[in-house]
């Protein structure tokens, strides 16, 4: 899981070597725009997956590099796409600082959930995680009067992004919207983890016990970072919320909570790109596969799942990265 | 007044009884075994269907149809377990999870695949149905039925761990593996054994609660969150524990739904985080 550095090299030389541009991340993002050229048909389901991967990149932040489990984290995203939508409800449909209002309420309920999370691990915490996801979802469901309950937030109008771009029926402007949002928030969180704090939170995921031993902040350190993740999720959430135009219960529901934890796992956890690409194969696999049994599914996930946990405990960036080793080990 | 108050507890004594039923499986697995098996509600559902699949379709009597159940779901989760479960015995958390959900996904499939996703239809006896009245209140037949069925089994497991050399085995084998098998204990198989007795009760639950809560492949989902909220505010391995929440989860979820309805299960979620909070490790959790 971890990059060993050589135990000679400086650290500073360490953390340089990891924030340089491989040539295949640069090859990554140009292929996103490919869906502009090729695949003109399929830019709305480009745009949910550019907004998915935003949220399992959330995800990463706390499970992949601070080693918490969540099995609620549906809560944040959600909070952020009924910000958004009830903002564009009420008469305030620009689309810009929407994001960042629902971004800041995600944040603060996930900076108050966060001095709860902070003080548990283990089966507690996963337990406490799934139990915010449900309470929410229920609270949701309960005001109706606010969320619409079950029919879902209706008459959601936005205006067009900077006054100019329409958000069209082809998701052209959806997938511009998304794709720029996810990469920018993907260049912070590059930033971040490659930081000091972010080997700090390395640290507390290989081992929470020695972090406050050696004079690491542990519990500080877990909020701040559940507290950024919290604000990326409702940042994913009321881009969603944006470019369909409409809010359903189905946002704060534990299946989206286990299938963004799915899509993590599939792709490798604490790798970044891990949240990404498994959103990819996990939704272009489910567009794909749903065209002829849409209710069996979920036995191919199911067993894709089984068999990463088996096979591939580092998913399937992690397996690459094994095979390059391997490679390497024979070719020198 | 007090009718309709003694009313709505014994209904949800019985839920809690049936939510016993469903979690007491996964409170020795998970509790004795420390493994995060999300599945178990799987376990159940397969109980549930061998019982609908037995009286429907070949006509069984109900009571012939629940040692079936019982028998299919330890069946089941020995191979899982023999194949899949023992390589994460010292997994993370995470792992177990995701191992038990990608399981779980598997199971509602092949459900809806072979029985499609309406709910079954379950005819119980007639001598289960119908009710009485105690001192004005209401009782039906079945939920007292329920609450016997759940009372016996806590004894006999309680009784069962505590006074049987498997027991000790089984107490031995958890506490200090290393020791227990210096011991020769064959603590492998001592783990497969439990494992079907946890799995089996929990295929003996779900026929029983089938009748009251009915049956589509979405149970192995809805179920399998009460039954977590069951054993972990109970505490890890307390027969006992999982009982007394299961009885008080049972009866604030029936007098919430009856008296302030528009919360729904928002009661049951708050009394969880707030138990848990307050002791992480359960009510009469030791670790």
């Amino acid at each position: 899981m971890t990059v060993l550095a050589p135990a000679s090299a400086e650290p500073h030389r360490y953390l340089q070597a990891q924030i340089r541009w491989h040539g295949l991340e640069i090859a990554f993002w140009i292929a996103a725009l490919l869906p502009f050229l090729l695949f003109k048909t399929y830019l709305v389901l480009a745009s949910q997956i550019a907004i998915t991967a935003l949220f399992a990149l959330s995800l990463d932040l706390i499970l992949g590099y601070a080693g918490i489990v969540s099995l609620g984290h549906a809560a944040f995203f959600g909070l952020g796409s009924y910000t958004a939508g009830l903002l564009a409800k009420l008469g305030w449909g620009e689309p810009l600082t929407g994001l960042v209002i629902a971004a800041a309420v995600a944040g603060l309920v996930g900076y108050a959930a966060s001095l709860v999370i902070a003080r548990f691990r283990h089966l507690a915490l996963i337990m406490i995680t799934l139990g915010m996801g449900l309470l929410l979802h229920e609270a949701a469901n309960s005001a109706s009067w606010l969320t619409g309950g079950a029919d879902g937030l209706q008459g959601v109008r936005m205006w067009p992004l900077l006054g100019y771009f329409r958000f069209d029926l082809y998701g052209v402007t959806a997938y511009t919207y998304s794709l720029i949002v996810l990469f920018l928030v993907f260049l912070a969180s590059r930033r971040l983890i490659h930081s000091p704090f972010g080997l700090s939170l390395r640290g507390i995921r290989e081992n929470p016990v020695r972090m406050p031993a050696i004079g690491a902040p542990s519990s500080a350190h877990i909020r701040k970072i559940y507290t950024i993740s919290a604000a990326v999720a409702g940042t994913a959430g009321a881009l969603l919320a944006q470019t369909t135009q409409t809010v359903s219960l189905e946002v704060l529901s534990f299946q989206r909570s286990a299938d963004v934890l799915v899509m993590l796992i599939l792709g490798g956890a604490g790798r970044l790109y891990g949240g990404i690409l498994g959103a990819i194969i996990y939704l272009v696999a489910r567009d794909q596969l749903s065209g002829f049994n849409p209710q069996y599914w979920y036995f191919w996930i199911g067993i894709m799942l089984i068999a990463v946990v088996m096979f591939l405990p580092n998913g399937v960036l992690g397996g690459l990265a094994w095979l390059r080793a391997a490679w390497r080990g024979k070719t020198a | 007044m007090i009718g309709p108050l003694v009313g709505v507890l014994f209904d949800g004594f019985a839920y809690g009884m049936l939510l016993f039923l469903l979690s007491v499986g996964l409170s020795v697995t998970l509790g004795m075994m420390n493994f995060v098996n999300l599945a178990h509600c799987s376990f159940a559902m397969l109980g549930g269907y061998v019982t609908v699949s037995l009286m429907n379709d070949l006509g069984w009597p109900f009571f012939a149809t629940l040692p079936l159940a019982f028998l299919a779901a330890a069946a089941v989760s020995v191979v899982l377990e023999r194949v899949l479960y023992r390589r994460l015995y010292r997994a993370s958390d995470l792992d177990q999870c995701l191992l038990t959900i990608g399981i779980v996904f598997v199971s509602v499939a092949s459900a809806a695949y072979i029985y499609g996703t309406v709910q079954q239809p379950v005819q119980m006896p007639d001598y289960l149905q119908g009710s009485f009245v105690v001192m004005g209140v209401n009782i039906a037949v079945y939920r007292l039925f329920l609450v016997g069925a759940a009372l016996a089994i806590t004894l006999i497991l309680v009784a069962g761990l505590e006074y049987t050399r498997f027991g000790a085995q089984v107490r031995a084998a958890v506490d200090n593996q290393r020791m227990a098998r210096g011991l020769g204990i064959n603590v492998g198989g001592v783990f497969a054994v439990t494992f079907a007795l946890g799995s089996g009760l929990a295929g003996l639950g779900g026929s029983l609660a089938i009748a009251i809560v009915g049956l589509d492949p979405s149970f192995a989902f809805t179920y399998l969150i009460y039954v977590l909220i069951v054993v972990s505010t109970g505490g890890l391995g307390s027969i006992g524990g999982s009982f007394v929440a299961a009885a008080l989860l049972g009866i604030s979820d029936v007098a919430g739904k009856y008296y302030v309805p528009q919360l729904g299960s928002f009661l049951i979620y708050l009394v969880m985080l707030g138990m848990l909070m307050w002791r992480p490790a359960g009510l009469f959790g030791k670790r």
